[in-house]
């Protein structure tokens, strides 16, 4: 007999509950809507299961008490909405760099700034991925329902876990909000990842002495493993080693190649109605909801629509897209931002006969299937 | 015989990379000499550092130890704290990074009464970056960017960090070195969070720009401006005019953070297995 | 000889003079290279000074209480 769960769950609940399935043990935060739901879930649960839950000072602590505890050797979590996620960058890059899993799950709304609280936005696109500074190695998974909001989040500390680096989860006040229907994974269903241990003696320990998948081994604190761990530039004993041009070159290559090497599992996508499709929606997080409802409504007219749904953002799934570069003529891009995804899906099909037309809205309110519909109408 | 800090450090990051006289060194040597004193084990000792010329201390010493973002370390060793409860936890930090940029999460960790101890080197003076005016630059002093001296009053640390509500508090200084080895030492001891400001020089960044030419200067000067508490309780308001106080201004106890925390979470634990 | 030892590590030694300056009893001058060098060891009276105010760490003096 199933064990698994059924629920009416919120998104920000599917989240808390996916954090704990994942082994979660950690969370750090501040107060911000529309995210605080994750917190409130969290502070009452994790003391149950025996983790650590903190409400911090600020977004920047908060996201420093998450670096500090996974660096402690919990797997470690912290939410947030786009002012927050904008503090709290320094320390992403902080994780990045000195390569401590997190994740930050953030609930995007209008911006900039203070901007649209608490109405939806797909704005922080790009900030999740360039919002530290420097080129660093990012992955990002975008939710669209509830149920993947829960799975994309177990995904997130998987693969924070396994390449050691800050993942993003990066949802939406709708998709944060929204309520549906769940079937739970029960436990052992999907797959837990944990962060790579040494196999090797302390004498002979490097800490960023990387694997063949580019992944140096984590050891814990007080094992008699002593080491250091720097954001300058280091070498593979830990140590800063900021006038060293070669080793600088390495490290960063390292950090984006332990990414670009794990892109089949990383890159998620799914494809819906495209196998004769003329016309592709190209969309993601709450956008895709309404994508999916115009790709029904436009085949009902006969129109040869298909809808490719991103689940991950970053690496940016240009794969996927250049399957359908000789097949569909149009490639429709909604998004709720002034085109922050359509740029890179533009490059992607630069030199393909394909047309990539932008549909963007920022006023706080949802692309709806009718707007879609009209743009299907309107390209085809 | 005493043990001598080199036991404790990275002999290849040797020698270091702080100026000639700089305080930061006789600073960490108290530090070093009040955890081998106490008889820790170096693998139960982690030390985080923000960034700064105190905060390039963690490098070269032989514990577990990570330098973070400028001005956070106390967050972070918040969060390994409450992950690894059972580690001694010292942060050092600056007064740039302590009471600047960190100055929010330093009165925070101090209200939380978390069981970590944190020094607190000042040299009243940006020194990484070139010797700019920090928040502990005292007014009037001339810096890189106080051409004509600073125009801003200064913390007092101690009485700031007592107000938050840390449990230990207490000032030494570089020229006090035995001094400040034993408040450390009563620091690393106190159970809840504990602080520990060392006054230090910094010849290069401070001293040049401010009448005190030469690390030995700077040391006369701590001399002859350091007053400890017991003193100066007996002395008259002119001798106590433009004197600094040292010793020990706080220790009490107070329920620590993570006592309570846990203590919290195993009623929440029992409370769900009750229910099943 | 004197009932201490002092060793210096001149390679960690930058030549501060603080050792010189503090130290009560004389002991210790800067040579020719500027490092803290032992010039009159029988008059250390083993108060450990110059060691602990030594920024480099480059100093350690030794004897009397138990090597």
């Amino acid at each position: 007999m199933s064990k698994r769960e059924v629920r009416l769950m919120q998104g920000n609940e599917a989240c808390a509950e996916a954090a704990l399935y994942a082994g979660v043990k950690f969370f750090a935060g501040y107060p911000i809507t529309p995210a605080t739901e994750i917190m409130e879930i969290l502070s009452r649960k994790l003391p149950q299961v025996g983790g650590v839950f903190l409400q911090m000072e600020d977004e920047i602590s908060s996201m420093a008490a998450v670096i500090g505890a996974s660096i402690g050797g919990l797997k470690s979590l912290t939410a947030t909405s786009g002012p927050g996620f904008t503090l709290k960058q320094e320390n992403i890059g902080y994780a990045a760099m000195v390569e401590i899993p997190c994740v930050i799950v953030d609930v995007q709304r209008g911006g900039p700034s203070t901007g649209l609280p608490t109405l939806p936005a797909q704005m922080d696109v790009m900030q999740a991925r360039w919002g530290t500074h420097g080129d660093h190695p990012i992955v990002v998974l975008c939710p669209s329902t509830v149920y993947e909001y829960y799975t994309l989040t177990v995904q997130a500390v998987n693969f924070a876990e396994m390449l050691r680096t800050p993942v993003i989860v990066l949802s939406d006040a709708i998709v944060g909000h929204l309520r549906e229907k769940v079937v739970l994974p029960e436990l052992g269903e999907l797959k837990i990842v944990n962060r790579k241990m040494t196999t090797v003696a302390p004498k002979d320990f490097l800490p960023y002495k990387a694997d063949e998948d580019g992944v140096p081994p984590f050891v814990n604190y007080g094992t008699g493993y002593r080491y250091h761990i720097t954001s300058n530039n280091h070498d593979e004993g830990g140590f800063p080693a900021t006038n060293n041009h070669q080793i600088a070159d390495s490290l960063l290559r390292r950090l984006h190649d332990k990414v670009e090497k794990r892109r089949s599992e990383i890159v998620i996508t799914e494809e819906i109605m495209t196998e004769d499709a003329d016309v592709i929606i190209f969309a993601y997080g709450c956008t895709a909801r309404s994508a999916y409802s115009a790709v029904e409504e436009a085949r009902k007219k006969g129109m040869k629509v298909g809808l490719i749904k991103a689940l991950t953002l970053w690496p940016f799934p240009f794969e996927v897209l250049l399957k359908y570069s000789k097949q569909a003529k149009h490639v429709i891009v909604p998004e709720m931002n002034l085109g922050q995804l359509a740029g890179e899906v533009e490059r992607t099909l630069k030199d393909c006969p394909v047309k990539v037309t932008r549909l963007n809205r920022i006023d706080g309110r949802m692309i709806t299937p009718e707007q879609i519909v009209s743009t299907i109408s309107e390209v085809i | 015989m005493a043990t001598h800090v080199s036991e404790y450090l990275r002999l290849d990051k040797m020698p270091h990379i702080w100026c000639p006289g700089c305080g930061t060194g006789i600073i960490l040597g108290a530090v070093v000499r009040a955890i081998a004193k106490l008889g820790y084990k170096r693998d139960d000792v982690v030390v985080v550092t923000g960034i700064g010329c105190s905060s390039r201390t963690n490098a070269i010493i032989d514990f577990n130890t990570f330098q973070t973002t400028h001005g956070r370390a106390l967050s972070f060793a918040t969060g390994f704290k409450m992950a690894r409860p059972e580690m001694k936890v010292i942060v050092i930090t600056g007064d740039g990074d302590g009471s600047g940029i960190g100055g929010n999460h330093l009165i925070h960790t101090a209200r939380r009464n978390i069981d970590i101890t944190t020094i607190l080197v000042n040299n009243g003076i940006y020194g990484m970056t070139g010797g700019q005016y920090s928040p502990l630059t005292p007014r009037g002093c001339i810096a890189s960017t106080a051409a004509t001296g600073t125009m801003e009053p200064c913390f007092d640390m101690c009485e700031l960090v007592k107000a938050a509500g840390a449990t230990y508090v207490a000032r030494g200084t570089a020229y006090h070195a035995t001094m400040l080895e034993q408040l450390i030492a009563k620091a690393l001891e106190h159970h809840g969070f504990s602080f520990v400001e060392g006054i230090a020089q910094c010849p290069i960044g401070f001293g040049r720009r401010n009448n005190q030419k030469t690390p030995v200067d700077m040391l006369n000067w701590q001399k002859d401006h350091a007053i400890t508490i017991a003193a100066a309780a007996k002395a008259s308001p002119e001798e106590l005019a433009g004197k600094f106080l040292i010793g020990e201004f706080v220790n009490k106890e107070a329920p620590e953070f993570s006592d309570v925390y846990w203590e919290a979470s195993r009623k929440a634990q029992q409370k769900v297995k009750e229910a099943r | 000889m004197g009932k201490y030892t002092i060793k210096v590590q001149p390679k960690w030694c930058k030549s501060c003079g603080v050792c010189v300056a503090f130290c009560p009893k004389q002991v210790l001058v800067l040579d020719d290279a500027g490092k803290a060098s032992v010039q009159n060891l029988e008059a250390c009276i083993g108060c450990r000074l110059c060691e602990i105010r030594c920024s480099d760490f480059a100093i350690e003096v030794g004897g009397e209480n138990g090597e």
